[in-house]
Formats: structure tokens, sequence, C-alpha cells
């Protein structure tokens, strides 16, 4: 399965499991279930870039807010640094959140547009209780901005002031607050313009280096994902189908449904464009609520062989990478 | 002749903080049966373009000046009724949002019928027969009975094949997608264009494609024009355009896309700034402040298109003065 022997695990996810319930009527009585996560296992190492990707849908979203513990998990392990955080109180898991950090989507709707951007920034230390010597704390605030390329005189701005990139920018400098070592990054750049996205991108990268900082990357931009990761893990309806390092993944995908993503991406080529088949799989994403039996992908499958439609294919290891296909 | 002809068109809208001057002197020629990309950043007037074909800018925007002629005729002097009967029947439009752009209480059959009927005068019996064909012809299985359905009980792709059937009802010679794919899965994009693009060919429909995805423009796209601020900066053909970009902001674009070549931990080359506020829009030329070759000339003067090499276009001053 997953390299568990390998010492420098920040995360360590184990066959995690995220179900919810599907009501109907009235009284909201449990009809059905969404397999939104359904047997998700990876670990990501210190200091890497660890992506997950996918189309909507397929759980990558809900993994990782598993792994902060702010969506309760129905079966599986979440260990950070040794630890198994699966079941901590909220009491117990304060520390905790304040080593994992999260940087959202929506640099418009994660701020709030009643608060001064310096506000914003510390607030994070007033919360832990990080802000009592003023003097320090105001400094602090004034060191973020500047690590995340901001004025410190914008401190007393609101974000409505801002454009979306800068906005972008304070929502990483208040996810440094607390010097995490594992930032959350659910697609952080796909709201941005293409101009925007290169200089969001450069200082992630920029900060990784700095500070030392772990990423779990979440994004469906595959070109993005392929500049920034160490590591990709490629997720299909609640699943894991493929785990390798960047340059195997993007040069020799193996599972299929890989194969058919970095298809469907177009390159911004018009040669290799021309000269590229055009390889379409066909359909849709199924629902979570109904998921096709066996490999999830079998619907859609080209090379779909009759014990896909019976038994899960679990992450095996071929070559360097994990796959999970009959077909390996 | 072009089919579609746009030259100097200026809109400009009406906002609570001000004027915007959203669209300046904008001109562009599309061939019958050829797909151009109109790509940029948001803001930078490329759906206002687009939208001011069929004149739907609603109250607060206003065409100030220009010309759009459409098969020798200039849409700007023909009365709304006039242009009613060219929207849907020989110019059609796509837009973004397949959710909402679809009534959702009215069949799909209904809905793709509906210009049939309209434009082409048949029985609403004939127009229904004719809309299952489209149906089955943008690939949605059980075309007869995914008549009686309703647009929520389609998937985001789905309805957006619905809205491929709706555009190409009544054989449009223009097609106008604004983001077609822009809301939907990477797997379903690709079906989707593919579609879009073998339909339009089979037509021989031209395509205005407005998309802000350079990847999508490599392939799908024969010729690009790239806007920044209410602006066309480039235009070319896609394959040199991508090859030999000669504008300093298409240049810098294009170098900011990630590739795979790239050293593991490189840096990506940024363009510095952030695209322009379209209530204070810098004087000259729009990209100024932002550009790695700006002059002095640049901050006065506003550059116009020009033909640098066959079939290639920039509108850049500062370049001339050093090149």
């Amino acid at each position: 399965m997953t390299s568990d022997n390998h010492q420098d695990n920040i995360i360590d996810v184990k066959d995690l499991k995220v179900h919810f319930p599907v009501t109907e009527g009235l009284l909201k009585k449990t009809v059905g279930w969404n397999y939104a996560v359904d047997g998700v296992s990876f670990s990501v190492r210190r200091g890497e870039t660890f992506s997950l990707v996918g189309e909507s849908g397929c759980g990558k979203s809900t993994t990782a807010l598993s792994v902060l513990r702010m969506q309760d998990v129905t079966a599986g392990n979440i260990v950070f640094n040794g630890q198994d955080i699966t079941h901590f109180s909220a009491n117990k898991l304060r520390p905790i959140r304040r080593q994992i950090q999260m940087i959202y989507q929506d640099p418009f709707g994660s701020l709030n547009p009643r608060m001064k951007v310096g506000s914003i920034i510390g607030e994070p230390l007033r919360v832990h209780g990080q802000a009592k010597d003023k003097v320090k704390y105001r400094a602090r605030v004034k060191e973020l901005m500047r690590l995340v390329g901001l004025l410190d005189d914008m401190a007393d701005r609101y974000p409505h002031e801002f454009s979306g990139g800068q906005r972008q920018r304070i929502c990483i400098a208040r996810a440094l607050a607390l010097e995490p070592e594992l930032i959350i990054c659910d697609e952080p750049v796909s709201a941005l313009d293409v101009s925007i996205q290169a200089q969001v991108i450069n200082l992630l990268m920029d900060l990784q280096e700095r500070l030392g900082l772990t990423y779990l990357f979440i994004a469906h931009d595959l070109s993005v994902v392929r500049h920034i990761s160490n590591r990709v893990a490629v997720m299909y309806l609640g699943q894991i189908v493929e785990v390798a390092d960047r340059q195997t993944l993007f040069n020799d995908p193996k599972h299929p449904y890989t194969q058919a993503l970095l298809n469907a991406v177009p390159e911004p080529d018009p040669e290799l464009e021309s000269s590229r088949p055009e390889r379409l799989i066909i359909g849709e994403v199924p629902s979570v609520r109904n998921p096709p039996s066996g490999c999830r992908f079998h619907p859609r499958c080209s090379k779909a062989i009759a014990q896909c439609k019976i038994d899960r294919p679990l992450l095996n290891l071929h070559n360097q990478s994990l796959i999970a296909c009959h077909l390996y | 002749m072009s089919l579609l002809s746009i030259n100097n068109l200026s809109v400009s809208f009406q906002t609570d903080r001000g004027v915007v001057q959203a669209v300046d002197q904008v001109s562009f020629d599309v061939d019958a049966g050829e797909t151009l990309a109109i790509v940029g950043e948001s803001g930078s007037g490329k759906s206002v373009t687009a939208l001011s074909i069929l004149q739907l800018l609603g109250d607060a925007g206003t065409i100030s000046d220009g010309q759009i002629v459409f098969d020798g005729q200039n849409l700007l002097d023909l009365p709304e009724k006039d242009i009613r009967n060219i929207r849907g029947d020989r110019i059609a439009m796509i837009f973004q949002e397949p959710m909402s752009s679809l009534n959702p209480v009215l069949t799909i059959g209904k809905q793709v019928a509906e210009p049939i009927w309209l434009h082409r005068k048949k029985t609403w019996n004939e127009a229904l027969d004719q809309a299952e064909e489209l149906i089955k012809k943008v690939s949605i299985p059980d075309a007869r009975q995914r008549l009686d359905a309703y647009p929520h009980q389609f998937s985001g792709g789905m309805r957006q094949r619905v809205m491929i059937a709706m555009a190409l009802a009544c054989e449009p010679k223009l097609i106008i997608a604004d983001e077609p794919t822009t809301a939907l899965d990477v797997t379903v994009q690709a079906q989707i264009l593919s579609l879009l693009k073998n339909l339009t060919t089979e037509l021989n429909s031209a395509l205005i494609l407005i998309t802000h995805d350079l990847g999508v423009v490599a392939r799908y796209a024969d010729r690009v024009a790239v806007m920044y601020g209410g602006r066309i900066v480039e235009s070319a053909t896609a394959a040199e355009l991508y090859k030999h970009p000669k504008h300093p902001y298409t240049e810098g674009l294009m170098a900011s896309i990630p590739t795979l070549d790239g050293e593991p931990g490189s840096r990506l080359q940024t363009i510095e700034g952030q695209p322009p506020d379209l209530l204070h829009m810098p004087a000259g030329c729009a990209f100024h402040p932002r550009c790695p070759y700006a002059a002095e000339i640049c901050k006065h003067a506003k550059p116009s298109l020009k033909e640098v090499e066959a079939n290639h276009f920039r509108a850049c001053v500062g370049y001339e003065s050093i090149s």
C-alpha cells in the first residue's frame, strides 16, 4: 500500500472514509449515502508539495478538510507528526490547528469585509493568545505583510481596496501568522487572472524554501500542479487511482483515468495540439451516491476487462508509482 | 469580403462610480467558417465585444462608436425588430453558464424547438421533430424521451450540449461562444469543445470563441485576438501567435504559463502589477505601467493595431522605438 515506512511523514492518511447522509422530507430521514471519500490513503513528506487532483466531486476538498479535522470522518485515521488526531477533542486540536493552516480558493469570500487587513492577518495570533505584547504583535503583522509582498502601510485598509492577487497574499499572510508546518492550499490560484497566477505561485514556492513549509495542494488545473508539485495523487469518485512523482505522472501516466485527464487538458501550443490525437473519454462522472461497482472508472474506461466490474482495484506499487488498476 | 467586420467599436457603461470605457476602438474581421478566439483577462472587454454584436448589453451599456458589419449590413443601423430576427437565426450565442441560460420551467424540447418554429416558420410538430434530430446530433442519448425533460434533470455538460443544439437549430452563419466550458470539468470541456468544433465545421459556420484559457485557444482556434484594457493589442494566426508573440503583454502571458520543461522548483516569469482598473485607465497604452519595455512615449500615445508581418497585427509604440 502506501509508503508507511517513510520516516519523515508529516501526514499519514489511512483508509479515510467520509460518507454524507442523503436526507429526504421534513424529518430529514436518511435515504442513502454519498460516498464522497471512500478509502483514501496517502502520506505527505515533510517539506514537499503533495497535490491532490481530480474533477469536481472527486473528494479532493473533502479529503483536505478531513486532514484539518474540519470535516467529520466516517472511518480511517489521520496521523499528524506521528500523533493520531482522528478523534481529538476540540481542545486537544487547538495546538494542532496552529501547525496546519489553510488557504482557500476565493480570496473575496474568505476575508471579512468589515475588518482591516492588519487585523485579519493578526487574528490567528489573537485567537491563540500571541497578541498580548502589542508592540510585538504589530511588528509581527508588518513582518508578515512584507513577507508576502504587501506594503506594511496597507494594514489599515479594507479588503475591498485590494485586487484578487493582493487578497490572496493577505490570505497567505494570515495562514503564515502562527508559523505552521503544513499549509493546505485549496485551489489557491484558480480564481485569479492568468497574469496574476504566476505571481502567487512564485510566492508560494519562495515561502516554502524560506520557511521550510509543507504544502498539501488541491487543484484541478494540471499545468499549475505540474509546476509546483513534488508528488501528485489523482482522485476519481472518492478514491485515489494513481500516486507518482510529478515527472513520472506527467510523462508516463499509467492509470487510464490519469491518461484521459491529461489528454483532455489542452496544451498552450498549437503545433503540439494539431499533432496530438484527440482521445476523449465518454460520459461524465457518475454520482457518488451510487458509485459503479468494482473499479469506479470502469463504465468510462476504454480498457476495462470483466474483472473491473467486480473487484475494486487497490493501490499497488508499479515501478515507482502507486496504481489502482487491474491492468498493472 | 469577411462574414463579420467590426470597425472601431467602442462601448461604454454607466456605473455608480462613473463611466467605464469597456471596449475602446476595437476592429477585427471574421471569415466564413473560421474560428477566431478572443482572449484576455477579466475586464479586458472580450465578453462585452461579443455581447455588442447581438446588442445584448442591457440598459447600462452603450455602443458609442463604430460599425458591426455582418453579411454586408451594419447591424447598428437596424431596428430592434430586425436584430431580433437575426438572433438565434443567422447569429447564435452560447453562454458560459448552462445552468442559468436555460429556462428552468420549460422542457428541453420546447427550448430547442422554439428557434426553429420562430425563425423557420415550421409547424410546432415539425419543429419538435427537428429538435429531436438536433439533440441526437449533440450526442445526448434517448433523444425522444429527453425532449420532455427539464434542465434540472441534466448535468452541466448535458445542459451545455442542449445550448449547442439550440445555437445550431437554425444553422447560423456565426456562432459566438462566451467562455462555453469555463464552468465544466476538463474531461467534459474536451467533449464539448470538440463537439462544437465538429458541428461548426460541418455547417461551415464561423465561430467566435471568447476564453481566458490559452490551452483551449491553441487546440481550437485558427486565429487569435488578444485583448487588454478594452483594446486588441495583438492578433495573428494561432500558430504564429504562440511561436512569435510580438506584443509585450502576449509575450509575458505566454512566458507565465507553467510548462513541464521547467526545472523542478524553478520560478515562473511574471507580469508585474495588476490588470488596470477600468475606472482609472492609464493614459497612453493601458499596459505601460506593467510593461518591461515601456518608453516615455507609451505614457501618452495610444497605440493602434498595425500589420507588422503578413497577417500579424500589433498595437505597440514602444516596441517600434526599440526594434
